[in-house]
C-alpha cells in the first residue's frame, strides 16, 4: 500500500492504494467516479478509456503507480457543462443506445481530435478500432466525430 | 411441447391498459404527492394473474401542481430506447410538454406492473394501446376540469404543451393548475375513450431523442455496478469451470492474505442440469475493492470434481449432430410427401449449415448489488426481468417475495443475457450470508465462460427441383441443444417455441415440405440471444433459397417473390405437428401476411438498386426473414480492394414493423442489428473443450470493430398504420445470410458454416 498524488479533472487527489491497482478501480472504487466503465480488464474493449495528458489510455491496465504526475481527464471532467464539441455532436446524432461504452468512446475521440483535429474516415476507423460497442453505434460515432471536427 | 422459457409465454394482457384513479386510501399506501396533484394508475394485469393475485394499485402517471408530469418506465432500458418510447406515447396522447416530463424507473413488482420481462421485442407491441389510453384519460380529465372551471364546452378545448386552451375565449390553464380539480372528476369510459388521430402526434412517428442522452455523454447514467452503498464490499467469484462441477476441497489462505480481502464464501451450485435461475457452484472472494477481490480470486486453490461434462467437446458434438441429420428425425411439419418430390426430382440440392455457440458479450459484464437488513433484501441490478430476479432471490434466500425489492438500473447491453437472474441471486446469497452490502462483479472472463449461450446448431436442407426448374420439395432437418435442456435434461429436441422462430413457418409455396428435428444434449448453459433460433434458421433457409434460385436460373429476389406466390395469410393449416406460437399472439390478431413480406422485398430491391450492374470487385447479397411479427428484407454489398481485402460498404434494410413509434430508435436498432449480425457472421464463436469454454476475453471472442463494420446502413421503414411490432431482434437474422450470399457472388464460394472470415 502506498500513497499516490493524482491530478484528475484539474483537481488534486491523494489515494492510498496497492501499487498494481489499475487506475480504473482507483477512479471507480476509491474515488467513486463511476463515469469510467469496466468492460474487459485487458485493454481490449476501450470502455475504461481516459486521457492521460493528451493521450487516450486504457485505465483498466494502467497501474496507479504508473500514472505519475500526468493530468488525468475522465468523462466527468471533459467539460464543465457537458458541452464539449464531441458531447454536443453525440447528442445531435443521438449516438448512444445502451450508453455503457460511450464514456470510453467519447474520451478516445477527444484524444483523437486533440492530436488530429480533422481526421479522415480511415484515421477515425483506425483510432476508434480499440473501442467496442456491442449495440453497434459505430456509424453514428463516426458522424459525430466528423461533426465535432468541423 | 410447451416452450419452457419465459420470453414466448402468452403475454396478451386482455385487460391491460385500464386506467384507474387511486382511492384516497391508495394515495396513502402509494405515498402520494405531498402537494396534491393528479395521480393515475394503469392496470397491467393479465387476466389469469389478476384472478390469482391481489391487485396492488400503482401510480403510473402523475401531474404535480408545479406542472411536472411524471411517468413510470416499467420496462428495462438496455439500449432499445424503451424508457423514451413508452412514456412519449403517453405524453403525446395527453398533450404534455415533453421537456417537462420526468421518467421514473419502476421497481420489479408483478402485482403492480404486470409482467415486466423485457425481451422478445414486445414492449411497444404490447403497450402502445395501453399507453395511449392512459394519456387520453389524463387529457380527458384535464380538459374537463378546465371546461368546468370556465363554464365552457369541453369539446371546444384542446390540450397541448401541458396547457389546456380554450381558443374562443383565449383562456388557458396549465396541467399543473388543473391537476387537483382533475383528480376529483370521474374517469371517462375506457371503451369509448377518444384517441388522437395519428397525424396529430408530435412525438409518435417522429425522431424523438432518448431521454438519457445527456447523462450518457456526461458519464452520469447509472448502470448496475455504478450503485454505491455505504460499507459495500465487492465479491468476485471463481465459478465452476465445467457446468455441473462441484468443489471437493479448497484452500483460501493465500487469498485471505491479500490486502483488502475479507472473507471467502462458498456458493453451493445448482448441479446438473444447471437451470436458468441458479448460480453455478463457486467460491466468492469478498474484499474492500474490486481489484483486491480479483487478486484474491487468482490466489484461491480449488480442487473440483468436474462431473459429467468434463469430457465435453463442442466440435465433436457438432459432428455427431451432423451425422444425426442423415437419419429420419421427429417430424414437426409436413405438407405433401417429400419422398414423392425426391423421387420425381431432376436435381436434389443437399447442404448442411453449421453455426457455433455465441456469447452475448454485453460490454457491461453482469453485476448486482444486494443489501440484507432486518429480514428485507434490497437489490439493484441491470436486469431485463426484475420479477424473475425477485422470485429467484426469494427462493434461494428462503424469503417471501414481499421481502425482496428489486431496483432496476440501466442495462449496459443485455440481448437476453440479463433476463437470467443468476448473478442477482449470487449477490443476494452473499449479502444474506455475510450481512454486508455486496456488489457481485463479473469480469469479462466470467461473462464469456459462464454465459447462457446461444446454442450451436447443425441443419441439413434438401431441396428438390423438377425438370421444369420448379422447387418441389423442402426437407429441413434442424438439431441444436434446446434452451429447455438447461432446466430439464430430458428435453432433447428443439421445442415448438424454438422452431416457431423462423423454421416451422417457412412461408414459401412449395408443394412438399417436411421439417424434422433430432436429439442433442446440453452440456453447457443454453439461453436466448437477440432473435434466438431465428439466427441459425434464417442463415440456413436464406442461404439455401439463394442457392436454389441460382439452380433454377432465377434472380434470388424474383425467386423469393415468386415463391411467396399470391397475397394471403398463412395458417399452416394442419401441417405443424405441435403449437405454432406466433410470438405469443394469435394469427387473427397478427396474421402472417405474404403481402407484407413481398412489400419489404420489393422495397429493399428498389432502394439498394438491386439488379443494376456493379463495378468489378463488388457484389450484393439478399435475404428476407420475418421474426417477432416484423417483416424484414436485407441487401448487403461487399467490396474487394486491390489488396484482396473485403469490406462492407453498404447494408440496406426494408422493414415493416407496423406503426414506427420512435423512428430514430427503429433505425438505430437496425443499424446496431446489422453490426450485431456482422459479428455473428464473421467474427464470433464460442467453443468448449474438456467441458470448458476456450475463449477468455475479447481477443478470443471477437466482436466487430469500427473498421470491419458496414460503412453505411440504410433503414427504409414502410409507412404503415398497422399495429406496431418490435424492432430489437428482427434486424439480426437476415444479415448473416445476406452477407454470405454476397460473399458467394464476390468469391464463388458458398458459406456453410458460421463464422466465416471476410
Amino acid at each position: 500500500m502506498a500513497t499516490y498524488e493524482l491530478t484528475i479533472n484539474g483537481k488534486q487527489y491523494q489515494v492510498d492504494a496497492e501499487e498494481d491497482m489499475p487506475l480504473l478501480w482507483v477512479l471507480r472504487d476509491l474515488l467513486d467516479m463511476k463515469g469510467t466503465k469496466f468492460g474487459c480488464g485487458q485493454a481490449l474493449c476501450g470502455a475504461c478509456t481516459v486521457m492521460l495528458g493528451d493521450s487516450a489510455v486504457r485505465s483498466c491496465t494502467l497501474p496507479v503507480s504508473a500514472v505519475g504526475s500526468g493530468a488525468v481527464t475522465t468523462i466527468e471532467g471533459l467539460s464543465e457543462n457537458g458541452d464539449h464539441p464531441l458531447q454536443k455532436a453525440w447528442i445531435e446524432h443521438i449516438v448512444p443506445q445502451c450508453g455503457y461504452c460511450q464514456s470510453g468512446q467519447i474520451m478516445n475521440a477527444a484524444a483523437l481530435l486533440k492530436n488530429n483535429p480533422t481526421p479522415s474516415e480511415d484515421e477515425i476507423d483506425q483510432a476508434m478500432a480499440g473501442n467496442l460497442c456491442r449495440c453497434g453505434t459505430y456509424n453514428r460515432i463516426k458522424e459525430a466525430i466528423f461533426t465535432a471536427a468541423t | 411441447m410447451i416452450p419452457s422459457f419465459p420470453f414466448l409465454k402468452k403475454k396478451s394482457l386482455d385487460h391491460a391498459g385500464n386506467v384507474f384513479l387511486p382511492s384516497r386510501r391508495d394515495f396513502l399506501k402509494i405515498g402520494s404527492l405531498a402537494g396534491g396533484g393528479l395521480l393515475l394508475g394503469v392496470s397491467f394485469q393479465c387476466t389469469t394473474k389478476a384472478q390469482s393475485q391481489a391487485f396492488v394499485p400503482n401510480v403510473y402517471l402523475s401531474i404535480s401542481p408545479d406542472n411536472t408530469v411524471t411517468i413510470i418506465a416499467h420496462r428495462s432500458e438496455m439500449g432499445q430506447g424503451i424508457r423514451t418510447s413508452l412514456p412519449m406515447i403517453v405524453a403525446d396522447e395527453m398533450g404534455a410538454d415533453w421537456s417537462q416530463v420526468r421518467i421514473v424507473q419502476a421497481e420489479g413488482d408483478e402485482s403492480k406492473y404486470g409482467n415486466q420481462n423485457t425481451d422478445g421485442s414486445f414492449s411497444v407491441r404490447m403497450f402502445y394501446e395501453p399507453m395511449r389510453k392512459a394519456g387520453a384519460t389524463a387529457r380527458h380529465l384535464l380538459i374537463k376540469a378546465a371546461a368546468q372551471e370556465w363554464g365552457v364546452d369541453a369539446a371546444a378545448c384542446v390540450a397541448e404543451n401541458s396547457t389546456v386552451i380554450h381558443s374562443e375565449s383565449g383562456r388557458s390553464l396549465t396541467f399543473g393548475a388543473l391537476a387537483n380539480a382533475a383528480q376529483q372528476l370521474e374517469l371517462p369510459d375506457q371503451d369509448t375513450l377518444e384517441l388522437k388521430e395519428f397525424s396529430s402526434y408530435k412525438l409518435i412517428g417522429k425522431d424523438t431523442p432518448i431521454i438519457d442522452l445527456k447523462d450518457f455523454v456526461t458519464g452520469k447514467a447509472v448502470f448496475g455496478a455504478d450503485v454505491n452503498l455505504p460499507g459495500m464490499k465487492i465479491a468476485v467469484i471463481q465459478r465452476t469451470p465445467v457446468v455441473g462441477a462441484t468443489i471437493t476441497e479448497y484452500d483460501a489462505s493465500e487469498a485471505l492474505a491479500i490486502p483488502g480481502v475479507l472473507q471467502v464464501v462458498k456458493i453451493s451450485g445448482s448441479g446438473n442440469p444447471p437451470g436458468l435461475t441458479k448460480p453455478l457452484e463457486g467460491l466468492a472472494v469478498i474484499a474492500d475493492n474490486t481489484w483486491a477481490a480479483i487478486k484474491g480470486r487468482k490466489a484461491l486453490q480449488i480442487t473440483w470434481d468436474l462431473g459429467d461434462n468434463a469430457s465435453y467437446d463442442s466440435k465433436a458434438q457438432l459432428e455427431t449432430m451432423k451425422q444425426s441429420t442423415l437419419e429420419d428425425g421427429m417430424i414437426r411439419r409436413e405438407r405433401g410427401d417429400f419422398n414423392q418430390a425426391k423421387q420425381g426430382a431432376a436435381q436434389v440440392i443437399e447442404r448442411t449449415y453449421e453455426a457455433p455457440f455465441y456469447a452475448h458479450g454485453t460490454i457491461e459484464p453482469p453485476a448486482a448489488i444486494a443489501q440484507f437488513v432486518e429480514g428485507k433484501m434490497e437489490i439493484w441490478a441491470p436486469t431485463q426481468h426484475p420479477q424473475w430476479a425477485r422470485d429467484s432471490v426469494a427462493e434461494a434466500c428462503s424469503l417471501s417475495a414481499d421481502d425482496v425489492r428489486v431496483n432496476v438500473t440501466l442495462l449496459g447491453g443485455a440481448f437476453g443475457r440479463k433476463s437470467k437472474p443468476d448473478y442477482v441471486v449470487e449477490a443476494a446469497m452473499l449479502a444474506k450470508e455475510t450481512g454486508l452490502p455486496i456488489r457481485v462483479q463479473w469480469t469479462r472472463e466470467d461473462d464469456l465462460h459462464h454465459d447462457f449461450f446461444h446454442s450451436h446448431s447443425m441443419q441439413r436442407i434438401r431441396a428438390t427441383i423438377d425438370a421444369d426448374k420448379n422447387l418441389t420439395g423442402w426437407n429441413h432437418h434442424t438439431v441444436f441443444p434446446a434452451i429447455g435442456a438447461t432446466s430439464d435434461a430430458n428435453e432433447l429436441h428443439p421445442s415448438d417455441g424454438e422452431l416457431g422462430l423462423g423454421c416451422i413457418d417457412f412461408p414459401y409455396e412449395v408443394p412438399h415440405i417436411r421439417i424434422e428435428t433430432h436429439e442433442s444434449k446440453a452440456h453447457t448453459r443454453i439461453g436466448w440471444m437477440r432473435s434466438v433460433s431465428n439466427i441459425h434458421h434464417a442463415f440456413a433457409i436464406c442461404s439455401m433459397m439463394d442457392e436454389v434460385a441460382e439452380a433454377v436460373g432465377k434472380d434470388p429476389v424474383q425467386f423469393a417473390l415468386d415463391m411467396l406466390a399470391d397475397d394471403k395469410a398463412l395458417d399452416f393449416d394442419g401441417e405443424i405437428k405441435g403449437e405454432f406460437g406466433n410470438y405469443g399472439e394469435s394469427l387473427e390478431d397478427y396474421p402472417w401476411e405474404t403481402t407484407r413480406l413481398k412489400n419489404v422485398i420489393r422495397r429493399v430491391a428498389q432502394e439498394s438498386g438491386w439488379g443494376k450492374s456493379l463495378p468489378s470487385g463488388t457484389a450484393m447479397g439478399f435475404a428476407v426473414h420475418k421474426s417477432f411479427l416484423t417483416y424484414v428484407a436485407c441487401v448487403v454489398e461487399l467490396m474487394r480492394d486491390d489488396s484482396g481485402e473485403i469490406t462492407i460498404p453498404v447494408v440496406h434494410y426494408a422493414v415493416d414493423c407496423g406503426i414506427a413509434v420512435n423512428t430514430d430508435r427503429v433505425r438505430s436498432q437496425f443499424e446496431g442489428g446489422a453490426i450485431f449480425g456482422t459479428s455473428i457472421a464473421n467474427t464470433s464463436a464460442i467453443t468448449l473443450k474438456d467441458g470448458k469454454v476456450e475463449q477468455n476475453n475479447f481477443d478470443g471472442y471477437q466482436l466487430v470493430r469500427m473498421p470491419q463494420s458496414p460503412k453505411k446502413i440504410h433503414v427504409h421503414i414502410i409507412e404503415s398504420n398497422r399495429k406496431p411490432t418490435g424492432v430489437g431482434e428482427p434486424p439480426v437474422p437476415p444479415l448473416a445470410p445476406a452477407l454470405a450470399n454476397a460473399y458467394y457472388k464476390l468469391t464463388g464460394s458458398r458459406v456453410y458454416a458460421l463464422p466465416f472470415k471476410l
